[in-house]
C-alpha cells in the first residue's frame, strides 16, 4: 500500500518537474527543476530495490547538474540581483517546496523499510541473489562476466580523453606568451612563490 | 567462461589495444616529431593482427568457431572475413598518410593512434554476439571517426565536418540505441540467440519498433538513403585520407553487422524488415546516382558515388539468402579496393606547389602531364561503375544474381536500371580527364607509398582481379552460412 503511494508521489513529481524544466522562463530555475526531477527518478530507483543505482543516480546526475549549472551562470547573461529581489516574497513557496522533499524522504524510507515493489522479469535468471546487495550483485557483474566490456568502456573514454585534447591542446613555441614548460613547473618550490611577513602594527607591508 | 579460449580468440583486438597505449606513451613522451614512427608501428600492429585473424579463419581447428567472455564475442568465419578487411583498409589507409599530412601540416602521432583504437572498435562489432558489445564497438569506432573528421584544426572545413558528423552521429548512436532498449524490453535478453528464441513465434509492437529503429541507425553509419545527408559534407570535409577511412573500414564493419543482426538476430523475422531493406536499396542507388551528377568537387562525387555503392550491397542483403550474404562480402571486398584506390588518386592529384586538386575541372586532359595516375583513375571509375571485364562488374553481378534467384527480379530490375544512370558521371570523370583540353593544373610528385597502394588498388580491380574469384567465392560462402544455423 505505501508502495503504491510512493510510486505515484514520485513518478508524478518526476513527470511535473520534468515538465518543469522546459517550461521554466529562467534557466537556472530549469536547472533546479532537473535536480529535483532527478532525486524523484532515485526514489523511484529505491522503490524497486536498486538502492545502488539510486545512489548513482544522485551522486553522478546531481554531479553534472553543477557543471551544467555553472555553464548555464557562466554561458547566458543572467541579472543575479533581479533574482535575489524576490527572495523574501518566495520564502514561504521554498519552504513549502522543502516540506515536500523532506515528506517524500520519510514516505521512501518507510515505503524502502516495506520491501521493495516487484518488478516482472520474464524469467528468474536476471534477478539478484538472496542475501547479495545491490552492490555486490553489480560488481560481481561488472567486473566478472562483463569484465571485457568494462576494459573496453575505459578504452571509450580514453579516446574521448585523447580527442579532446588533440583538437584542442595547442603547443605554444618557447618564449610566446602562454608557453607551458612542465618542467619549470614542477621544479617551483613553495619557497619561491611565498613569503612570510610579520608586519607592525600600524605599519603597511612591503612586497 | 573459459578465460583461456577467450583471450585466444580475442587476441587481435586485445593486442592492437595494448600497442595502442603503449604508442599513445611514445606519442607523450617523444612529441610531434615520433608521428611518422607511430604511423609505422602501427601498421606493423595492424599487420599482425591480420596474419593472427588469417590463422584463425583458415585454421581447421577453429572452423566452427567459438564463443568467448561469457557469449558476449563470437570468433566465426564471418567475423574473421569482415575484420581482415577492416584491418587491411586501415592499414592502406595509414600508409598513405605521412605524406599528406607532411605536405598539408598538422601531422600529430595520434592520428594512427585514433585509426588503431577505431580498427578495434569495429572487429568488436563484428565480432559482437551481444547488443552491449555491439554497442560499445560501435561507440569506440564513432568517437574515433569524430575525432579523425576534424583532424585537420587549421582547415575550417574539417572543423565542419567534424561537427557535423559529431551532431548527426551522436543522433543516431541515440536511435539505435533506443531501438535496442525496446528490443531488450521486449525480448528480456541482449544475446543474438536470446532475441531470435524470443521473436521466434511472431513478434510484439514494441519489437517490431525496435527492430525499425535499429535499421534506421545502422542505415546512417553506412550512409543508406534516406540518412545519408551527411555523407558528402564530412567526406568533402575530412581530410582526404580520413576520407578513405570513412569509405571503406567503417562502411565494412557497419554492413557486416547489419547483415549479421538482420540475419542472424532477426534471421525469423525477414518480412519486418526486408521491405525497409530494399527501400534503402533502391533510394540509395538512385540518389547517389542522381546526385553525383551536379557535383563539381571530385571529393563530393566519391561520397555519392558510395551512397549508391551502399545501395548495391543491401541488395545482396534484401535477398536474404546465404548467397545474398556471400554477395555482400565479395561486393564489400571489392568496393574497398575501388574507393580506397580512388581517394588515394584524389590525393595524388596536387598542382605545381604540391597543393591538393580537388575540383573536377582542374583535373582536365592530365592523362598528357600524369599518364599513369590518370589511367589509373580512368580503370577505378570504370570499375566503380561496373563495366567488364574490370573487377568492379563481378560485385554487382554476384548481387544481382542472388537478388535474381531469391525472385527478386524486379528489385533487380531497377538496379540494374539505376545503376545505368549511375555509369553517366563516372564516365563524365573519364572523359574529363582523357579528352578535354588540358588545364595544365595538375603536376606534383607523390610519394612512393601512394603509389604502391594505387597500384596494388589498380590491379585488384584490373582484369587480373578475376584470379581472386574462385578463393574470394569460397571464403565469402563459408562466412556467410555462419549466419544460417537452425536453431
Amino acid at each position: 500500500m505505501i508502495q503504491t503511494l510512493a510510486f505515484y508521489l514520485f513518478a508524478s513529481l518526476v513527470i511535473g518537474s520534468a515538465v518543469m524544466v522546459i517550461m521554466a522562463r529562467n534557466p537556472v530555475h530549469s536547472v533546479l527543476w532537473l535536480i529535483l526531477a532527478f532525486f524523484n527518478a532515485a526514489g523511484l530507483m529505491v522503490l524497486v530495490g536498486a538502492e545502488f543505482i539510486a545512489m548513482l543516480l544522485v551522486i553522478v546526475y546531481v554531479g553534472a547538474v553543477a557543471v551544467l549549472f555553472l555553464f548555464v551562470v557562466m554561458m547566458l547573461n543572467i541579472d543575479f540581483a533581479e533574482m535575489r529581489a524576490g527572495f523574501i516574497k518566495n520564502f514561504p513557496l521554498g519552504i513549502l517546496v522543502a516540506l515536500i522533499l523532506f515528506l517524500e524522504l520519510f514516505v521512501g524510507l518507510v515505503a524502502y523499510g516495506a520491501g521493495g515493489i516487484q518488478l516482472g522479469t520474464p524469467d528468474g535468471s536476471a534477478a539478484a541473489r538472496m542475501g547479495q546487495s545491490n552492490i555486490e550483485a553489480v560488481g560481481a557483474l561488472l567486473y566478472g562476466k562483463y569484465v571485457f566490456l568494462f576494459e573496453v568502456a575505459g578504452i571509450i573514454l580514453l579516446v574521448a580523453m585523447i580527442g579532446a585534447i588533440v583538437l584542442t591542446h595547442r603547443q605554444r613555441p618557447k618564449g610566446a606568451r602562454g608557453h607551458q614548460d612542465i618542467g619549470k613547473q614542477i621544479r617551483r618550490r613553495p619557497d619561491d612563490a611565498t613569503v612570510m611577513k610579520q608586519p607592525n602594527i600600524g605599519k603597511g607591508v612591503e612586497l | 567462461m573459459n578465460l583461456d579460449i577467450s583471450l585466444y580468440f580475442t587476441a587481435p583486438e586485445i593486442g592492437l589495444t595494448i600497442s595502442g597505449l603503449l604508442l599513445l606513451l611514445v606519442a607523450a613522451f617523444g612529441g610531434d616529431k615520433t608521428a611518422r614512427m607511430v604511423t609505422i608501428l602501427s601498421v606493423s600492429a595492424l599487420f599482425g593482427a591480420v596474419a593472427y585473424t588469417t590463422n584463425l579463419l583458415v585454421n581447421p581447428a577453429f572452423e566452427l568457431g567459438g564463443e568467448a567472455w561469457a557469449g558476449i564475442y563470437r570468433m566465426d568465419a564471418f567475423g574473421s572475413f569482415a575484420k581482415i578487411l577492416i584491418y587491411i583498409a586501415a592499414i592502406g589507409c595509414l600508409i598513405v598518410t605521412p605524406r599528406f599530412f607532411e605536405e598539408n601540416g598538422g601531422y600529430r602521432p595520434e592520428y594512427a593512434i585514433v585509426v588503431l583504437f577505431s580498427a578495434v572498435g569495429m572487429a568488436l562489432m563484428v565480432s559482437a554476439v551481444n547488443l552491449m558489445t555491439l554497442y560499445m564497438g560501435l561507440e569506440l569506432m564513432s568517437l574515433s571517426s569524430y575525432v579523425l573528421a576534424s583532424f585537420s584544426r587549421s582547415d575550417n572545413r574539417s572543423a565542419e565536418a567534424g561537427l557535423k558528423y559529431f551532431v548527426l552521429g551522436a543522433l543516431a548512436s541515440g536511435i539505435l540505441l533506443y531501438g535496442m532498449s525496446l528490443v531488450y524490453g521486449f525480448t528480456g535478453s541482449t544475446s543474438y540467440l536470446g532475441i531470435r528464441l524470443a521473436l521466434q513465434d511472431g513478434l510484439s509492437m514494441g519489437a517490431t519498433f525496435g527492430i525499425v529503429f535499429m535499421l534506421a541507425g545502422f542505415a546512417f553509419k553506412i550512409a543508406a538513403v534516406p540518412f545519408h545527408m551527411w555523407t558528402p559534407d564530412v567526406y568533402e570535409g575530412a581530410p582526404t585520407p580520413v576520407t578513405a577511412f570513412f569509405s571503406t573500414a567503417p562502411k565494412v564493419a557497419a554492413v557486416a553487422i547489419l547483415t549479421r543482426i538482420s540475419l542472424d538476430t532477426f534471421g525469423e523475422n525477414v518480412i519486418v524488415w526486408q521491405q525497409i531493406v530494399i527501400f534503402a536499396a533502391l533510394a540509395s542507388i538512385v540518389v547517389g546516382a542522381l546526385g553525383a551528377i551536379g557535383q563539381t568537387n571530385i571529393k563530393r562525387l566519391l561520397a555519392y558515388s558510395s551512397i549508391n555503392n551502399v545501395g548495391f550491397i543491401l541488395i545482396g542483403l534484401a535477398a536474404a539468402t546465404p548467397a545474398g550474404a556471400s554477395a555482400v562480402l565479395v561486393y564489400l571486398t571489392i568496393y574497398v579496393a575501388m574507393s580506397l584506390g580512388a581517394f588515394v588518386a584524389v590525393m595524388m592529384l596536387k598542382d605545381a606547389q604540391g597543393s591538393q586538386i580537388e575540383n573536377i575541372a582542374s583535373m582536365a586532359g592530365m592523362v598528357r602531364e600524369k599518364p599513369l595516375l590518370a589511367w589509373c583513375i580512368f580503370f577505378l571509375m570504370l570499375s566503380l561503375a561496373g563495366i567488364p571485364p574490370l573487377f568492379g562488374f563481378y560485385g554487382k553481378f554476384v548481387v544481382f544474381q542472388a537478388a535474381v534467384q531469391a525472385d527478386m527480379i524486379i528489385l533487380a530490375a531497377i538496379g540494374i536500371a539505376a545503376s545505368v544512370i549511375g555509369a553517366f558521371y563516372y564516365l563524365k570523370v573519364c572523359k574529363i580527364i582523357m579528352f578535354d583540353e588540358p588545364a595544365g593544373e595538375v603536376g606534383g610528385e607523390s610519394s612512393m607509398a601512394n603509389w604502391t597502394i594505387l597500384l596494388i588498388c589498380s590491379l585488384v580491380i584490373s582484369p587480373l582481379g578475376w584470379i581472386l574469384t574462385s578463393p574470394l567465392i569460397a571464403l565469402a560462402n563459408r562466412a556467410a552460412n555462419f549466419l544460417f544455423f537452425v536453431i
